[in-house]
């Protein structure tokens, strides 16, 4: 597969694999450039990405895989860089090993070296090593494996010449090598050391009737050279490369010889391989591993006998989501205001082209409809962007599993496990990568039930619209509980539909719960700013394209069609309750003198009135009028649209793109119950575009993501009218709670 | 006797896996076959476990636990 364009440049394809969270993509950013999600828990990139290194003479054409334990492919995100390696193989695997924990990585190596390819070993993470006094002889371990040796501490970027140098050389090429070789300072490997051996394969040995079975079951493949992985599966029985069989008898023939071995065997197949493999890789580590002893209870331990303590754990996970989402809500005022002004005055000198009063379409569309509209989501950038940055700690401590363990109680109820609960924690953020997350797990039926109920967790784009209602309904006492109950009814609605899912459509035994728990660390403060760059352009962008789209056709159909001077507004429009309502008097259009009736009148004439008044029936027992329903819909195109459209509709041919202003008509017009009725309607109904597109993706079918978005819309519209209704019985129409 | 009865900061050998072909594919990929040394880090009586193996901590489910049987 290696294409020469430029003679003196080469083009390697080299794919990074390894171990869950052992820094592989850490160690692909590092060389690409990119700026792929990197977190401390397992599980993070579960799709393989491409990205282009030239260095010394020399293309890298990098593949990012996921991690995986084993090539036997269990999940999907397994199977992802099992088919990678075995369909495409690369001219070079990097294998990424995490030297704190080395027999237990060594063992997917062992996999990876059954396969044939050449294999560069990155001993990675040799900062935690050195901290557990771990030491490390990598030139015996390049001598014995066979393949080059590469200590990096990839979070700092040390060592990635010699990576690249060691995969020239891999790869056949001999560039020259770093003269550091086999250099050992205190005996453990430093960044900057490399060593090689020559050639010299290493495998594991399975003894003399495995060895015997396994060439009796390659003479029944038509593949005269089969890899020795694939004869190794065979043995094992793996029901993947079974299926691979197509020789008329060879499936038969190959069980049939697995049968015979497994009656002489004590113990199962694949028991009695990884057995083999383990005892090769304590022969090795013997050899080339040095360990004081070793002190069992380690720092991160003694952290979580709290964080994950039976009683505080889920107290703490609550106390901690609390925290981050006021303190998202509060630090970011601050900034806001900042931007804020800046779209005040910005409105203001566009308004000062004009003659005041003075009726023009483009300055409507600016101001009202731009400004209005794409302004009024881009004054949220500051929370979004301290969301993002609460979630990149979260993901970088290590946190995120400690969630799933302590959640654990809550998911093994509604039959799911601790494990679910990682990708709902990222659909914080954006259900899209969430619902991605969900590969992670093990069964179709979990994966399909986590993703069902993934959009009730509420995601950055329903942040502005929390932001903007909050303030103007309620009190600053109540602001911080006011959003942190949203957030936990999001939770609690996603528990009870996968309960739900559970006990009607997915029924079933639940999937025991295995997960590897990662040392916390500490994020570098680099990483943390990436993350919240990458995301604050993402939002900015969003603003920039889809919401700039959708405000202007809003826009549009909330000024337009004007009417005639004889139309006679209708009077069965906008009859939801309203503190303060302006409505069209029953005359002609023509005759209406006051401004505000006139613009009432206008309003119910545009398409969007008249979208909104054959929905008024349906949104009316919600407490909702015309104009939330028109903003309801343009929320499905983003979320975020939805306050767009409130500044459209309420920014009416007004100087002030201010969201105070806009809050002072939304509390003009609005009850606080009907504030916290559209934040709960948000919160569940109709999923975004882009997350029925990756449900469908994800699912397979189309049904499963028209099943979600209808379910869901159905859902919100039912809790939406108990909410509504039995507020209203309680007394809390009126002004309760208000500021 | 199960994981389940071990205690905290109790050592164990794992004996067997009452489990089918995947379950014992994935303990045995995360290190843990018959015969494997293991820690119990935590087993606070429900919920899951966390278990030190080969040096790297492993959660496991209860449900897991009762179906794996041990040696102290
Ligand atoms: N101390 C230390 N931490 C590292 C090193 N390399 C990476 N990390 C951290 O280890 C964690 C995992 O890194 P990732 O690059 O996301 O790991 P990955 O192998 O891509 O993980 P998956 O995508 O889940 O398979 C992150 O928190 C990194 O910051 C290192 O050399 N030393
Ligand atoms: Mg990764």
């Amino acid at each position: 597969m290696t294409k020469t364009t430029d003679p003196a440049v080469r083009t390697l394809n080299v794919a990074v694999a390894g171990n869950p969270n052992a820094g592989k993509t850490t160690i692909f950013n590092n060389l690409t450039g990119a700026r792929q999600r990197v977190g401390n828990y397992p599980g993070v990139t579960v799709e393989w990405k491409q990205g282009t290194c030239r260095r010394g003479g020399l293309d890298l054409e990098l593949v990012d895989l996921p991690g995986t334990y084993s090539l036997t492919a269990l999940s999907e995100e397994e199977l992802v860089a099992r088919d990678y390696l075995l369909t495409r193989s690369p001219d070079v695997v990097v294998d990424v090993v995490d030297a704190s924990n080395l027999e237990r990585n060594l063992f997917l190596t062992t996999e990876l070296l059954e396969i044939g390819l050449p294999v560069v070993l990155v001993l990675n993470m040799t900062d935690m090593a050195q901290d557990r006094g771990l030491q490390i002889d990598a030139a015996r371990l390049s001598e014995r494996l066979g393949v080059p040796v590469v200590a990096a501490v990839g979070n700092k970027g040390l060592g990635m010449d010699d990576l690249v140098a060691a995969v020239a050389k891999a790869a056949g090429d001999v560039p020259n090598l770093p003269a550091s070789v086999g250099v050992c300072v205190d005996g453990s490997p430093q960044p900057g050391e490399v060593s090689d051996a020559g050639p010299g394969g290493w495998f594991v040995e399975y003894g003399d009737d495995a060895e015997r079975t396994m060439s009796e079951m390659a003479r029944t493949l038509v593949d005269d050279k089969p890899r020795r992985w694939h004869k190794v599966k065979l043995l094992e029985q793996d029901h993947r490369v079974l299926e691979g069989l197509y020789t008329p008898g060879a499936r038969e023939a190959v069980t049939g010889l697995a049968a015979r071995f497994t009656a002489d065997c004590a113990e199962d197949v694949d028991t009695y391989v990884a057995r083999r493999r383990y005892e090769a890789i304590g022969e090795l580590c013997a050899e080339v591993l040095r360990q004081p002893d070793r002190r069992t209870i380690t720092r991160s331990d003694r952290i979580d006998h709290w964080v994950m303590h039976p009683i505080l754990g889920v107290p703490l996970f609550l106390s901690m989501m609390y925290l981050v989402f006021t303190l998202t809500f509060s630090a970011g005022t601050p900034l806001m205001e900042v931007i804020d002004r800046g779209f005040v005055w910005l409105a203001a000198t566009i308004n000062g082209f004009w003659e005041p009063g003075a009726d023009s379409p483009l300055r409507s569309l600016l101001v009202d409809g731009i400004i209005g509209g794409v302004g009024g989501v881009l004054v949220f950038l500051p929370n979004i962007v301290l969301l993002f940055l609460a979630i990149a700690v979260l993901e970088g401590t290590g946190y995120m599993a400690r969630a799933a363990f302590v959640m654990d109680r809550f998911m093994s109820k509604v039959g799911l496990h601790g494990k679910s609960f990682i990708p709902l924690l990222i659909g914080f953020g954006c259900t899209i990568p969430a619902i991605m997350a969900t590969r992670t797990l093990e069964t179709r039926r979990d994966r399909l039930i986590t993703m069902m109920v993934l959009p009730l967790m509420s995601c950055g784009a329903r942040l502005p619209i929390y932001a903007l209602l909050i303030p103007a309904f309620f009190s600053p006492t109540w602001q911080g509980p006011m959003l942190w109950i949203v957030y936990v009814t999001g939770i609690v609605l996603a528990l009870v539909g996968a309960q739900l899912l559970r006990s009607t459509v997915f029924r079933g035994d639940t999937t025991p719960f295995l997960m590897e728990l990662p040392p916390y660390r500490m994020p570098t403060a680099t990483s943390l700013l990436v993350q919240m760059w990458t995301r604050a352009w993402l939002y900015v962008k969003k603003a920039g394209t889809l919401i700039l789209g959708a405000a202007i056709i809003l826009w549009f159909l909330t000024f337009y069609p004007k009417p005639d001077a004889d139309y006679v507004p209708p009077q069965d429009f906008d009859r939801a309750p309203a503190t303060e309502a302006v409505s069209a008097p029953s005359i002609p259009y023509g005759q209406i003198t006051d401004p505000a009736q006139a613009q009432a009148a206008e309003l119910s004439y545009s398409i969007a009135g008249r979208v909104g008044r054959l929905l008024e029936p349906i949104i009316a027992p919600l407490g909702f009028d015309w104009r939330i329903g028109t903003a309801l819909i343009g929320a499905v195109a983003a979320k975020e649209v939805f306050v767009a459209q409130m500044g459209i509709v309420f920014a009416v041919s007004e100087a002030d793109a201010e969201s105070e202003a806009l809050r002072d008509r939304l509390r003009a017009r609005y009850t606080p119950l009907v504030g916290f009725c559209i934040m709960i309607f948000a919160l569940i109904a109709t999923p975004c575009i882009a997350t029925f597109a990756v449900t469908r993706q994800e699912s397979g079918s189309l049904g499963w993501a028209v099943a979600q978005t209808w379910g869901l819309t159905a859902l919100a519209w039912i809790v939406t009218f108990a909410i509504f209704q039995v507020g209203q019985l309680l007394g809390f129409a009126g002004s309760v709670g208000a500021a | 006797m199960p994981l389940t009865m071990v205690s905290e900061g109790t050592k164990a050998i794992l004996k067997s896996i009452d489990g089918g072909h995947q379950m014992r594919g994935r303990l045995a990929a995360l290190g843990l076959l018959p015969g494997t040394e293991l820690e119990v880090i935590q087993n606070s009586g429900h919920g899951p476990f966390v278990v030190s193996v080969r040096g790297s901590r492993i959660v496991i489910g209860r449900g897991m636990a009762q179906r794996m049987e041990v040696d102290e």
